[in-house]
């Protein structure tokens, strides 16, 4: 246990002292929410309720990168190496490094939800037990996945490349960037295969339709079983040598994270309710602002944004 | 040898093709500064490697504090210390950052402001590891390795890729790590390093000990012979030279001919007097009290650093 608080608090140390941390983890997201919620949504409040899922999924979902790269590199340069000789585990190296990026993202997070709040004028941010515990798990689950990628793949070029063929799909399918809705029936049902889908989906029914925890489950339970099975094939797959290369069948371990996500899909594909509430949630935005539109045209006037002005919204 | 810290057996690796270690056996008594000595890719790291808990044998019996590294890696690394070779830290920790990390994973910890003064780190405590020359950062490796006051010290080529004003200062430093009485294991190819540092020697070639023994008792197998180096301006064979009065052995080593000598003078000048009736000149010559070198030179044909 003090092995696991030392090497979580270097992590914390290491990652606060890096540029590349800052921009990526700090500057990025916050940029992400300012393009959502100033941009996209132009301010309006209920706009920036709706894309305020997205927005955190986007921030959580970034944890990949970072835990990917960190790892490979610490095992090129031979760091790794360096812990192997001492009483620590791979179980604690890795755990650190997923509590290290937890403790690092929450703040961002909260930073998100305070914007939303107190500057844009959101004025609800829904069930925020639900957002906490769906970020929570988002983030450790995202985490795992990134040491899965920093096991399977032997250089830092290969750990990009397989960073990039993941995150485009997660980012542009899951409802992240795109809505949803706007995606065609193929897509959309390809994108239940996808974990970010129930991520993005799940934040959504927390924060626009105030749904509590045991209201998302399907989100919550699958992000759950995703995150101990990524945990599992990262611990099965660590290696602590630079020169210890991985064979191309261990490789296809990667697929085996995507399994608890291709039975959900198949299941939500023929059962589930995740494209209906999808577009029940976008309507119940788009009613409200209508409403709102008409019952307090005064209250938007107020607001110094001036794009808040505007009644057009992107999202329709 | 009663009780020793490292017991090694008939130690056998290989990786693919390359069979690395081919049956090496030594021991080493608690206490002593013990070398594996030859060139790279002899396969002494991979034998410290192993001893480290850091690789499996492929066969052979291994004890190191009377843990077996494959079975009990867990009790073997709390009793070890180790400066491993091609290792580094994260360029932006501090040196003192790294001690405490290093030292928390221990129960039995060194007082790390002694450690600091002791390896002459004092002043660089709050310095990243980036900002350290690499004597400063294998002196911190060496510091580290001390952290949790081990029954062993593993040192792999403590001094490679120094220059030499930095290798003699870490020299001196492991030579106060023998005054301690700390039982090391040090991996090198440096002939001067394993004759200073180590109480006894096993010369390594080829995965596997070629001969071992104190560095005197290594060196009297050829205090008799002086070492005459020289180069010529055409090639000469080996045999010639060999027969040539006042020489015992010689061997050509990439155009340079190593003659071992009883009687170097007489040997100097039947040789001049043979080149001038070959109408070869002496481009350059040498000569050398004998060391591990010419023991290793003798033993295997090459030098070690070929």
């Amino acid at each position: 246990m003090t092995n696991l608080l030392t090497l979580t608090r270097m992590r914390v140390r290491l990652a606060l002292r890096n540029k590349m941390f800052f921009f990526f983890s700090i500057v990025m997201p916050l940029g992400f929410f300012f393009l959502y919620a100033g941009v996209f949504a132009k301010g309006d409040p209920l706009v920036v309720a709706y894309l305020l899922g997205p927005v955190l999924a986007l921030n959580v979902m970034g944890s990949f990168w970072g835990l990917s790269a960190t790892l490979v590199t610490f095992r090129e340069q031979g760091i790794l190496r360096r812990f192997h000789v001492t009483p620590a585990t791979a179980t604690d190296m890795l755990v650190s490094s997923i509590l290290a990026n937890y403790s690092l993202t929450l703040p961002t997070v909260l930073v998100e939800l305070t914007l939303a709040r107190f500057l844009f004028h959101v004025p609800s941010l829904g069930d925020l037990l639900s957002v906490f515990l769906l970020v929570s798990i988002g983030t450790v689950s995202f985490g795992s996945l990134g040491l899965v990628i920093a096991s399977v793949t032997n250089t830092m070029q290969e750990t990009q490349v397989l960073n990039q063929l993941l995150w485009l799909p997660l980012i542009f399918l899951s409802g992240a960037t795109i809505p949803f809705t706007s995606l065609s029936k193929t897509v959309q049902h390809i994108a239940l295969f996808l974990p970010a889908t129930y991520l993005v989906h799940g934040l959504k029914n927390a924060i626009v339709n105030s749904l509590g925890p045991e209201k998302i489950l399907l989100s919550l339970g699958s992000l759950s079983i995703w995150f101990v099975l990524t945990l599992f094939l990262s611990s099965q797959l660590f290696r602590w040598e630079p020169e210890a290369k991985i064979g191309r069948r261990a490789k296809l371990y990667v697929a085996a994270t995507a399994i608890p996500f291709i039975l959900l899909g198949v299941w939500e594909a023929r059962y589930g309710r995740v494209i209906a509430e999808e577009k029940m949630t976008m309507q119940r935005v788009d009613d409200s602002e209508k409403s709102d539109t008409h019952e307090k045209p005064r209250d938007r006037q107020q607001s110094k944004d001036p794009s808040k002005l505007d009644d057009s919204k992107p999202h329709q | 040898m009663p009780n020793p810290v490292l017991r090694v057996e008939n130690l056998t690796k290989r990786y693919g093709d390359v069979q690395a270690v081919r049956g090496i056996s030594f021991e080493v008594a608690e206490g002593e500064v013990f070398g594996l000595l030859g060139p790279n890719g002899a396969g002494k790291t991979s034998t410290v490697e192993i001893l480290e808990g850091l690789r499996n044998a492929d066969s052979g019996t291994v004890s190191v504090c009377g843990y077996d590294p494959q079975r009990n890696p867990d009790e073997l690394k709390r009793e070890i210390g180790a400066a491993l070779q091609s290792t580094a830290l994260p360029d932006k920790l501090r040196v003192m950052e790294a001690l405490r990390l290093f030292a928390s994973f221990y129960k039995r910890r060194r007082n790390l402001e002694d450690l600091l003064k002791r390896f002459g780190l004092e002043e660089k405590r709050n310095a990243f590891y980036s900002q350290l020359s690499g004597g400063q950062k294998q002196r911190l490796a060496l510091a580290i390795a001390l952290v949790n006051d081990p029954k062993v010290v593993f040192l792999d080529e403590p001094t490679a890729g120094l220059d030499p004003q930095v290798r003699r200062e870490i020299y001196d430093v492991i030579e106060e790590l023998r005054r301690d009485k700390k039982t090391i294991l040090l991996t090198t190819h440096y002939i001067e390093e394993a004759e200073r540092l180590c109480d006894r020697v096993a010369i390594v070639d080829h995965g596997k000990v070629i001969v071992q023994g104190t560095p005197r008792e290594l060196k009297q197998t050829s205090a008799d012979k002086t070492r005459i180096e020289v180069r010529l301006a055409r090639e000469e064979s080996e045999t010639t030279l060999q027969s040539l009065d006042g020489v015992s052995d010689c061997r050509s080593l990439n155009g340079l001919y190593v003659l071992h000598c009883l009687r170097p003078p007489q040997a100097i000048v039947s040789l001049v007097k043979y080149l001038e009736a070959q109408n070869n000149e002496l481009v350059g010559l040498e000569i050398a009290t004998p060391s591990l070198e010419d023991v290793f030179i003798e033993l295997t044909g090459r030098r070690l650093r070929d």
